[in-house]
């Protein structure tokens, strides 16, 4: 089996069968409780009517009598290949800032089409969040088959919507497979009622996706608090990307200068070497104290800059406009901001650039702006070090809006 | 980097976050295995000196395996220890008999906690709950605020994007942080074989019966299970289809009780 497990988003527009499909799934690959299932059971009305699936994820009171999905929840489940964290997102523009929170989490996506309603407005938004956030593996899966007799002609023509749609975002969806969530066709058995349909099971498609590798790239190193152990101080931190060498000369950013790692620690290990990206660590280093916000670098340079570009996706129930405090939050770096131009928005339910040199943006809208920082930070484009690359606006404490560096 | 590192270090990231932004942190620990594998996290998060108190709420129902367990590692560890009791109301009798369920959870464990961070002030609690135990644990944030009366806005939860957490409060709110939310049962057991964690006897099988999550004795019924070993609890769970909180009976009363429970400040 693989070691990481691998993290997936399920996305689509309302009712279209995001938590009956994660239900589904469950129960199908022997991942349901018993008892769980019967609460379910019991919960969708008692005795003869038909199990509501959807509950396995919808567990909320709320959720349940309104039927829809409120809140993101993760689930876990295991295939022979490997470890899965199954991420059912809402569908309702309203709790956007939900699917985001999900969508920020995963490296794969199943996106769902309702055969009957074909692409709709949230089918386009979710698509464009997760090309914006980079998330290139995506399936999608046209749903409720059961509903038009498991024709292919209708399935043939909502197929040709969802690829120009998904074109429209920049994604490049790898499947599109035809199921019924409800009825288990082609969700992990493939179905006699599909057999036209020649390409992967939903389970099949999840085992063909890779995690996202580990590539070579240079160190980054944010400080994220210091620890005064017995005298020595010693910094803390995460290593983003690259790998840590003890001995080695490292630059410190913003400033620029040079120190050099003198030990490299971490509670019941000694005589550490190196420390590899993902790695929680403390170290120390020969020369100067540290604060939290800088960064730690070896080779490629970062780009150091009191201004980015940026594409945002404004979460937040209010609208920005040009008045509004804002504080810029990307890794352990923290600088207040102001966004100083749009140079365009729009709405990604349809794509249609709105207004170029805008001067608000609404509510689950997309921008790319030039952000003014009061002060220099360390950043990456995302494409290059996404862990670097990616950012949070808040506004008085609350976060409105998510930021990808371009 | 192998699953359970890849855990563990996320763990250790949101701990040391937590301490970061509030400083004034205490995390809970109810003996239990996935409490004591956070406390595990936080010793090696801070090169095994905790730097802030370890809350344990006492119902005066424990177990009296946990009474044992709690202050000989407490020594063993270093820890700085707090025990939080609602006197009055353990005075009084109130139990799980006594009234209904969720009053007793509310009064002995939600409000003895409550006057514990009035009194210390503590403007975080770090917490061991993990997203796999419960449908509506399933839904919780990494940093979670709570209003001054306890309550959690489920259904207006800040966004939470990458490792960016909301993290500013009111005079009155504190935050509940969650650093093994992202951990299972069967992650968290092979943790505990990894690292050869100490784990209290009441989950290794005696006379055919062995507990598979341990709180206040009345209210939990052990499992049928020969498992004595944490090798064979493992064995054991890789089997088994039975979920996890099935012995419990705040999971019970109605689909809704543990929703109910936690919206008013429950853990
Ligand atoms: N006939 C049929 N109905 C389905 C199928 N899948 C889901 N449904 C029904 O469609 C409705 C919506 O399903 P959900 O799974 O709640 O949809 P959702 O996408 O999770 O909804 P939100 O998260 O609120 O956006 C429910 O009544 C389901 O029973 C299917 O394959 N066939």
């Amino acid at each position: 089996m693989e070691e990481r497990s691998l993290h997936i988003v399920i996305v689509g527009h309302v009712d279209h069968g995001k938590s009956t499909l994660v239900g589904r799934l469950l129960y199908d690959t022997g991942s349901l409780a018993p008892e769980k299932y019967e609460e379910i059971k019991a919960a969708s009305g008692g005795e003869g009517g038909s199990v509501e699936f959807a509950y396995v994820m919808d567990h909320l009171e709320e959720e349940r009598k309104r039927g829809i999905t409120i809140d993101v929840a993760h689930t876990f489940f295991q295939t022979a290949k490997r470890r899965y964290v199954i991420i059912d997102a809402p569908g309702h523009k309203e709790f956007l800032k939900n699917m985001i929170t999900g969508s920020s989490q995963a490296e794969a996506a199943l996106l769902l089409v309702d055969i009957t309603q074909g692409v709709r407005e949230q089918t386009r938004r979710h698509c464009c969040i997760l090309g914006l956030l980079g998330i290139d593996q995506v399936a999608v899966l046209v749903n409720k088959m059961d509903v038009v007799n498991y024709s292919e002609e209708a399935f043939d023509s909502v197929k040709g919507d969802i690829e120009s749609a998904l074109s429209g975002v920049g994604v490049n969806p790898s499947y599109i497979i035809p199921v019924s969530a409800i009825k288990g066709d082609n969700v992990a058995d493939r179905s006699p009622n599909l057999g036209w349909f020649k390409g992967p099971t939903v389970l099949e498609a999840l085992d063909s996706f890779s995690s996202l590798g580990m590539e070579d790239k240079a160190l980054r190193f944010p400080v994220q608090d210091i620890y005064d152990m017995d005298g020595t101080s010693v910094i803390v931190g995460r290593v983003e990307s690259g790998s840590m060498h003890r001995g080695a000369e490292v630059c410190v950013f913003p400033e620029g200068r040079t120190a050099r790692i003198r030990e490299i620690r971490k509670f019941m290990a000694d005589d550490i070497e190196e420390a590899a990206t993902g790695e929680c660590i403390g170290v120390c280093i020969e020369d100067g104290a540290l604060r939290r916000g800088q960064v730690l670098t070896d080779g490629a340079t970062p780009t150091r800059s009191g201004s980015i570009r940026a594409n945002v996706f404004w979460m937040a129930g209010r609208a920005w406009h040009p008045e509004m405090e804002l504080v810029w939050k990307g890794t352990t770096q923290e600088a207040r901001a102001r966004i100083e131009r749009i140079l365009k928005r729009f709405d990604p339910a349809s794509i249609e650039v709105i207004e170029k040199d805008a001067e608000e943006i609404l509510p689950a809208e997309v921008a790319e702006v030039e952000i003014r920082l009061e002060k220099e930070v360390v950043v990456d484009r995302f494409t290059e070090i996404p862990e670097m690359g990616r950012f949070v606006l808040e506004h008085l404490g609350e976060p409105v809006a998510g930021g990808i560096i371009i | 980097m192998d699953h359970l590192t890849a855990l563990e270090n996320k763990s250790i990231f949101i701990i040391r976050e937590a301490y970061y932004r509030f400083r004034n942190i205490a995390v809970l620990w109810s003996i239990g295995k996935d409490s004591t594998t956070l406390l595990w996290h936080c010793r090696k998060a801070f090169f095994g000196k905790i730097p802030f108190p370890v809350l344990h709420i006492d119902t005066g129902y424990k177990f009296p395996e946990i009474y044992r367990y709690r202050d000989r590692y407490a020594k063993e560890w270093g820890l700085d220890l707090i025990v939080a009791r609602n006197e009055e109301k353990i005075r009084s009798g109130m139990g799980p008999d006594k009234g209904s369920k969720l009053e007793c959870c509310t009064e002995l464990k939600t409000n003895a906690l409550k006057a514990a961070i009035a009194r210390h002030g503590f403007k975080a609690i770090l917490l061991g709950i993990r997203r796999d135990e419960h449908g509506i644990r399933a839904k919780e944030r990494v940093f979670s605020p709570r209003d001054g009366d306890f309550k959690w806005n489920y259904e207006d939860q800040p966004a939470e994007l990458w490792d960016n957490y909301k993290s500013t409060t009111h005079e009155e709110d504190h935050y509940r942080i969650h650093p093994i939310l992202h951990m299972t049962e069967l992650d968290v057991w092979n943790y505990v074989k990894r690292e050869e964690i100490p784990i209290i006897e009441l989950y290794s099988s005696k006379e055919g019966k062995r507990y598979r999550s341990i709180g206040c004795q009345p209210c939990c019924s052990p499992i049928e299970s020969r498992a004595r070993t944490v090798d064979e609890i493992i064995e054991e769970l890789t089997t088994t289809k039975t979920s996890e909180r099935a012995g419990r009976a705040q999971d019970k009363e109605d689909a809704y009780t543990m929703q109910k429970l936690r919206s008013l400040g429950y853990m």
